[in-house]
């Protein structure tokens, strides 16, 4: 219980000046605008109708997706192979490629710090910007539709990831040994080798399993695109509006994305 | 300059011992029976993925075209799509930052172990749990197929798959915050609302701020995946465009690179204002 309660007076406390007051109220009323006015422009296509529907809807394909096909599980082992593989052969592709990339974007690293690290970063930053579904959108068009896209477009968007938290990690590294090797007169290479190299290896697997991991779970829809993997059979199964065995599908992906989480947890705590 | 220099592995004269690097592998079965076992994998994937090579060979002309249309990006054809994609794209991700941020306000509270009961805490945990392992498509699908086409679906498809990430960094960090604030406030006799109100959030403004920050560039690449499955935005444009094979368009995701970049930038300078 409160000792003394004062009214509102001069000597009650307040958190903020009144000047702290006005500006942060006008802040938030400056973001309510901004949200009114987005919300309008978003809304403007949109047709309520479907949306005040949603219930009955939901309702509708809730008691069309049980029971889940079970027959279509014998069927389901081929494309989910291939979804893995696309995640794992993916994920390795892009560590071959990030890795050089990394030691030419760090700067404690970089051959050339005005021509060389700024076209690493460029490229680390592009390949993170564009989401592997739209890479994979674009790689159909170009070597055709199948795995190979799926395990491109997963490449190119893990580039990135891969090399921005490892270059991180390369700066971030320890410069005492690194002091001691320059003090016995090695090269460069050499420095990077035995000094750079070592402290970083750790890094480097935790990255490229927790990427995994992601994989996993970006290349179950891959297949929306043509892409590849057990994506496929979920479109086809959905543009023929075959619930039950849409519910298949997705709870044979939730257990491959929750076991996947579960092997790339277990393995970093293993190795770190 | 080196005063001595002696060459990896090669066995010094005379009694001088030579350094070697540590193994990275406790005996050498264990080193070349994990590296044939990753060939054994690289070989049974790559074989089991089968490769159209005449497709691939004569997907090569259409790189060519690819990347002429980015050299010389023409918004003439589809300018006006393209613009009304990005609007979309941009005004779902404001709209559904702002409203996963308030939406995830219960859950963060509530998935915090200090300040909540324990089947509150173990019920926000789950729900938690389950919208992290969905990807955001498979959501949006669901929505289309509810709310309809367009950008509604896409709003409400990133503001659910943000309340996993925002929620859960957030509880661990209300888990990690001073106690002593806490006490202080409980100790005048203060209700749950003012300890969170004058202990609690203080605390955590920064981080919730920068975070949201964060997410709203992820907001905006995510905006441009949603469309591919109809749920409004610049990837449905994107969409088209490849269907009917019109590279030119395709330099859109230019634009798209432009933009993150621009919020990422923005992004990095408010959390860096505000911490």
């Amino acid at each position: 219980m409160p000792l003394i309660q004062t009214k509102e007076g001069p000597s009650g406390w307040h958190r903020r000046t009144s000047r702290q007051e006005w500006i942060r109220f006008f802040a938030y009323f400056l973001l309510v605008i901004l949200v009114v006015f987005c919300w309008q422009v978003m809304t403007e296509r949109t047709l309520w109708g479907f949306v005040l529907d949603a219930p009955r809807q939901a309702a509708d394909i809730g008691a069309r997706m049980w029971p889940p096909r079970w027959k279509l599980l014998d069927r389901l082992w081929p494309p989910l192979i291939e979804t893995i593989h696309i995640a794992t052969l993916g994920t390795a592709l892009a560590g071959l490629i990030a890795v050089p990339l990394a030691f030419l974007a760090a700067s404690n690293t970089t051959p050339s710090r005005r021509f060389i690290q700024p076209i690493a970063l460029l490229l680390i930053v592009a390949s993170r910007s564009i989401n592997s579904l739209i890479w994979g959108l674009l790689l159909v068009t170009i070597v055709g539709p199948g795995p190979l896209a799926g395990i491109l477009a997963i490449a190119l968007r893990s580039i990135g990831f891969i090399g921005k938290l490892l270059y991180e990690g390369i700066e971030e590294v320890s410069i005492k040994p690194i002091e001691a090797l320059q003090a016995t007169g090695v090269s460069r290479l050499q420095v990077i080798d035995y000094g750079v190299v070592p402290q970083v290896m750790p890094t480097l697997v935790a990255i490229s399993l927790f990427r995994w991991e992601i994989n996993i779970r970006e290349s179950t829809v891959l297949g929306l695109v043509g892409a590849g993997g057990i994506g496929l059979l979920l479109e086809s199964a959905m543009s023929r509006l075959a619930w039950p065995e849409v519910t298949l599908i997705l709870m044979a992906i939730l257990v491959t994305v929750i076991l996947s989480e579960w092997v790339s947890a277990r393995a970093r705590r293993h190795i770190i | 300059m080196p005063l001595v220099y002696s060459t990896m592995g090669m066995a010094a004269s005379g009694s001088a011992p030579t350094w070697r690097r540590p193994p990275l592998f406790a005996h050498a079965w264990q080193k070349w029976g994990t590296l044939l076992v990753i060939l054994a994998y690289m070989v049974w994937a790559t074989d089991s993925v089968n490769v159209n090579w005449e497709r691939v060979a004569e997907g090569f002309g259409r790189t060519v075209r690819f990347l002429e249309g980015f050299m010389r990006p023409d918004f003439s054809l589809r300018g006006s799509d393209i613009w009304i994609g990005l609007q979309e794209s941009l005004t779902m991700t404001v709209t559904s930052t702002v409203a996963g941020v308030l939406l995830s306000v219960p859950f963060r509270l509530g998935a915090a172990r200090n300040i909540a009961p324990a089947p509150v805490y173990f019920f926000c945990r789950s729900v938690i749990a389950f919208s992290r392992t969905l990807q955001e498509v498979l959501i949006a699908i669901f929505f289309v197929a509810l709310f309809g086409f367009g950008t509604f679906s896409g709003f409400l498809t990133l503001t659910i798959s943000k309340l996993g990430f925002l929620g859960k960094l957030l509880a661990e960090d209300i888990e990690e915050i001073d106690a002593a604030p806490l006490e202080a406030i409980r100790s005048t006799g203060a209700g749950w609302w003012q300890v969170v109100n004058y202990a609690v959030w203080p605390q955590i403004f920064p981080r919730l701020a920068g975070l949201s920050a964060y997410r709203f560039d992820i907001n905006f690449r995510e905006s441009a995946v949603v469309g591919i499955v109809g749920a409004g935005g610049i990837g449905g444009t994107l969409n088209t465009a490849m269907d009917r094979y019109e590279y030119d368009s395709a330099a859109a995701i230019l634009i798209i690179i432009l933009i993150v970049l621009a919020t990422e930038y923005s992004s990095g300078f408010i959390r860096r204002q505000i911490q």
